[in-house]
């Protein structure tokens, strides 16, 4: 069938799977129509290694996964399964195989609840309450907190990642793959899985780590396979690597490093909270109580905490997508804004990026000028133009053209459907549209969730040129590498509590982790909060 | 061997095009063999029922007259549909139309003048909007389901219309049957050349026409297309999903509605108990093999009329049940559906086991 290339691909591809290996992938090759995702790539794991596979977004790494877990099929390669040579025909013989995976996009169904969604991965279910208790022992023992009965759809990103852990811890795997695993956890939360991987690797079993973030690379990885646009480009021992070299590998040049921050000038209040309170919309919502905050002209403002503790509540409370009972809860540029609406907001000068960036800040199946104009009712600002009022095309087009310029936004065609863009690309078009409308004050949920170092790099330079510009930027995120990186000031959100603002230089990793957990738990965590606080003695 | 839906990046322009032709091809086929399968000669039976209705004048007349309110159904349909708002009850906003319209006549019965027909239409256009204002304010005050609020409401219709004409609207010189008086000069639509052409094709034309430069060129069609494709970002973008609804459901209500009133101040001539041939449910159909473009609208308003003339005719001439016209509408709504799922998939056929392919 098709033709290996070269002699030298042929011949190990001819031989028989070698046993030092638990699987093993030779000259892979997966191909989505005339795009190439996968050019044969070889990649070989041995039990109880945790083995890290490392590219941007779209390098292939997802691509290829699947495919080990059976649910996509090669184009042409082989793969062995403790030398054997073996075809994986779907996820179920995966399973079977011994193979367990945390996809990066979670496969739950909303209606379901934990233990339900979990029952409808294991065979033979037989008691749904043994199984609840299971899964609240192993998601205990794991630090992995799950409440089995809740329903999905009242459940956080981070929360709904902790199911697809332990859905496969369940199964006790001889492979885990996990995609991106410590996106959504708290660094006390990141050691504990540590803990728990290093474990399952000492009990023999490998795992396969795909990950952003090359400092946890460096420190829990044994090897590591490196894919740039669909090839292998290295094979290395993060242990002996740094950071910046494995970034160098990954994008095949130097990361543009961050432009160190001015010294902050506070300026004019630009974005205000009031004692803001907003009633859980759910049984399992979070509510916010008394969320006091101030962003003013030329700051970062970060929000950290571990998802799940009405973040979301709070950009929707932000943004106007739901409003407070009183106007002066939320105060945007000098404005009693509280009861208004989003597009009134954005009239006020604000502009917002949401977590989601499909669906929520991006329609999928719009094309990218389409896009433009969701957040651009401005164009057609008075009544009757806004009833009826008729698009300006060319315009909608000029502007995605511009924003795609300026923040290289890469994309197959001039005008791609929203969905064809890749994670990064198509955050930095949702970033960029806003910035481009030149906002005075700025609210973005998990910036660079899922996203590329390149692409994160671009999106935090963004953020904080347009805070040097004068507009007042809240940010809210877990990742707390980037929090450090552009925050002047740092609050925690915990259980809908915010704490109050903290100057970024004298906080610390272990004093955010002290307030994600703390302010309201048991009286240690408030006297350390309190103690912190007056060490600091900055506290607005 | 076996066959693989893979996804397309995005949305296939050709397969938008093809898909409603493969459709219909293979309506054709399948209804083939539904004929040779109940005993009729199947080519025979198929040039009576998609090609005779082609071929003299008066039946493509006849064809345009039936595709009237097809057409003025299905743009409206088309647009709450692309809303994700599932108006299903178009049938009762018929009826209510046409019993609002024709109070003009039963009341008014000797009044003249070309305000006349101009009220009719303005009433059934109102009648429309208030059956279909129901289930839009239920399912806002309520959360209650379009789906199964706008259908019960179709049987209420029919029955409310079935009650006036037998009981207080009854033509008192009727001799008993079951209908108003009959509608008269000013209170018909008027008719063009010698046949029952009429001035409703030019009402559903210009309707098509404007729903689908609402839809393609301004901020409201905008609106319609971001609720309904995610409306969470819909709600990022400040549209409201509530007025959505409501907007949708007055405007395919509406239009229902005026085809309801044109449909019996023309063909029909009076109020009685059957004024639609199901219209209101076929119009559904048409809505989705027109791609819920207004523009598709029309053209599968004209191939929807066919499977009705040929129904007719294939009761005559092969002596089917007249349900046939049923059965292939509901094999092409079928086969429309089906074949959709060409425009974000693509076929693959794959041989053996993949990874063979390596050595």
């Amino acid at each position: 069938m098709s033709n290996m290339g070269t002699a030298e691909t042929a011949a190990t591809t001819a031989a028989a799977g070698s046993p030092e290996f638990l699987v093993e992938a030779r000259g892979i090759v997966k191909k989505f129509g005339a795009f190439t995702a996968n050019d044969h790539v070889d990649l070989a794991i041995r039990p109880g290694e945790i083995h890290a596979l490392l590219g941007e977004n779209g390098a292939g790494k997802s691509t290829l996964v699947k495919m080990l877990y059976g649910s996509l099929q090669p184009t042409a390669g082989r793969i062995f399964w403790k030398g054997e040579p073996v075809t994986v025909t779907d996820p179920a013989r995966a399973r079977d195989l011994g193979i367990g995976m945390v996809f990066q996009h979670f496969s739950l169904f909303e209606a379901l609840t934990v233990t339900e969604n979990i029952a409808l991965a294991l065979t033979g279910v037989k008691d749904m309450n043994a199984l609840a208790d299971r899964i609240a022992t192993v998601s205990k023992d794991y630090g992995l907190p799950l409440e089995p009965r809740a329903t999905v759809a009242d459940l956080s990103v981070g929360e709904r990642q902790r199911i697809e852990i332990v859905r496969c811890l369940l199964q006790e795997p001889k492979l885990l793959i996990m995609d991106e695993p410590t996106a959504v956890l708290t660094p006390q939360e990141a050691d504990q899985l540590f803990l728990t991987l290093e474990r399952l690797a000492s009990e023999g079993c490998a795992v396969l780590y795909i990950s952003h973030r090359l400092e946890e690379v460096k420190r829990l990885c044994h090897a590591s396979t490196i894919l740039r646009h669909g090839k292998v480009v290295a094979r290395v021992d993060p242990s002996l690597e740094t950071a910046a070299s494995l970034a160098r590998l990954m994008v095949g040049a130097d990361v543009h490093a961050i432009r160190p921050k001015h010294a902050r000038v506070a300026g004019p209040t630009r974005l205000y909270l009031d004692q803001l309170d907003l009633p859980a919309n759910g049984p399992f919502a979070v509510a916010l109580e008394k969320v006091s905050l101030e962003v003013r002209a030329g700051e970062v403002l970060a929000i950290a905490g571990v998802a799940g503790n009405g973040q979301s509540e709070l950009f929707d409370a932000l943004s106007g997508e739901r409003r407070a009972d009183r106007p002066g809860a939320v105060v945007i540029e000098g404005t009693p804004c509280g009861t208004l609406g989003v597009s009134e907001r954005r009239a006020l000068g604000a502009a917002f990026v949401p977590e989601e960036r499909l669906g929520h800040g991006a329609v999928p199946a719009f094309r990218l000028s389409e896009n433009v104009v969701l957040t651009r009712d401005t164009v057609f600002a008075d009544a009757m133009r806004r009833l009826l009022g008729f698009l300006d095309f060319a315009r909608a087009d000029e502007t995605a053209t511009r924003v795609s310029t300026a923040y290289d936004v890469r994309k197959g065609k001039p005008d791609p459907e929203a969905r064809s863009l890749s994670g990064g690309n198509l955050q930095k078009f949702v970033v960029g549209r806003e910035l481009d409308r030149k906002p005075g004050v700025l609210v973005v949920n998990q910036p660079t969730w899922g996203v590329d170092a390149g692409a994160a790099a671009l999106i935090r330079q963004a953020l904080i040129d347009l805070a040097a510009d004068g507009a007042g930027v809240l940010v809210i995120s877990q990742d707390l590498d980037e929090i450090f990186e552009i925050a002047d000031r740092i609050a925690v959100i915990s259980r809908g509590a915010l704490s109050p603002g903290y100057d970024a230089h004298v906080m610390t990793l272990e004093k955010v982790g002290l307030l994600m957990g703390g302010a309201h738990g048991g009286s240690e965590a408030i006297d350390g909060a309190l103690k912190l606080r007056e060490a600091d003695g900055r506290a607005y | 061997m076996r066959i693989e839906l893979e996804k397309r990046p995005e949305r296939s322009k050709v397969m938008a095009w093809a898909s409603p032709i493969i459709a219909v091809l293979a309506t054709v086929v399948t209804g083939g063999l539904i004929f040779a399968a109940i005993g009729k000669p199947p080519l025979q039976a198929l040039w009576i029922f998609f090609l005779e209705p082609f071929s003299s004048l008066w039946s493509i007349e006849e064809l345009v007259v039936k595709a009237t309110p097809l057409i003025l159904i299905g743009v409206g349909l088309s647009v709450a549909y692309r809303a994700n708002v599932w108006n299903i009850g178009a049938e009762g906003q018929f009826t209510i139309g046409a019993l609002m319209g024709g109070m003009v006549p039963v009341f008014f019965n000797t009044w003249q003048s070309p305000l006349t027909l101009v009220l009719m239409l303005v009433l059934g256009i109102l009648g429309g909007m208030i059956w279909a204002l129901i289930p839009a304010l239920l399912k806002i005050k309520a959360g209650a389901n379009e789906i199964l609020v706008s259908l019960m409401l179709v049987y209420v219709a029919q029955l409310l219309l079935d009650w006036l004409v037998r009981g207080p609207w009854r033509d008192p010189k009727g001799y008993n049957f079951p209908k108003t008086v009959g509608f008269e000069d000013w209170q018909v639509m008027p008719v063009f050349g010698g046949g029952r052409l009429n001035l409703g094709i030019l009402l559903a034309i210009v309707a098509a026409i404007a729903l689908s430069i609402l839809m393609r060129r301004t901020m409201k069609g905008f609106e319609v297309r971001v609720l309904g494709e995610a409306p969470r970002a819909g709600r990022f973008a400040g549209f409201s999903s509530d007025r959505m609804t409501l907007f949708v459901f007055l405007l395919s209500g509406g239009l229902a509605g005026l085809a309801g009133i044109v449909e019996v101040a023309s063909t029909v001539g009076q109020l009685q108990p059957n004024i639609s041939p199901g219209y209101g449910f076929t119009a559904i159909i048409v809505a989705f093999l027109g791609r819920l473009d207004p523009i598709g609208v029309v053209v599968a308003a004209l191939m929807l009329a066919v499977s009705y003339l040929g129904g007719e005719a294939a009761q005559v001439a092969l002596g089917i049940s007249d349900k046939a016209a049923r059965v292939f509408q509901g094999v092409l709504l079928f086969w429309v559906l089906a074949c959709d799922t060409l425009i974000l998939y693509r076929l693959r056929i794959v041989r053996g086991a993949p990874a063979a392919e390596g050595v």
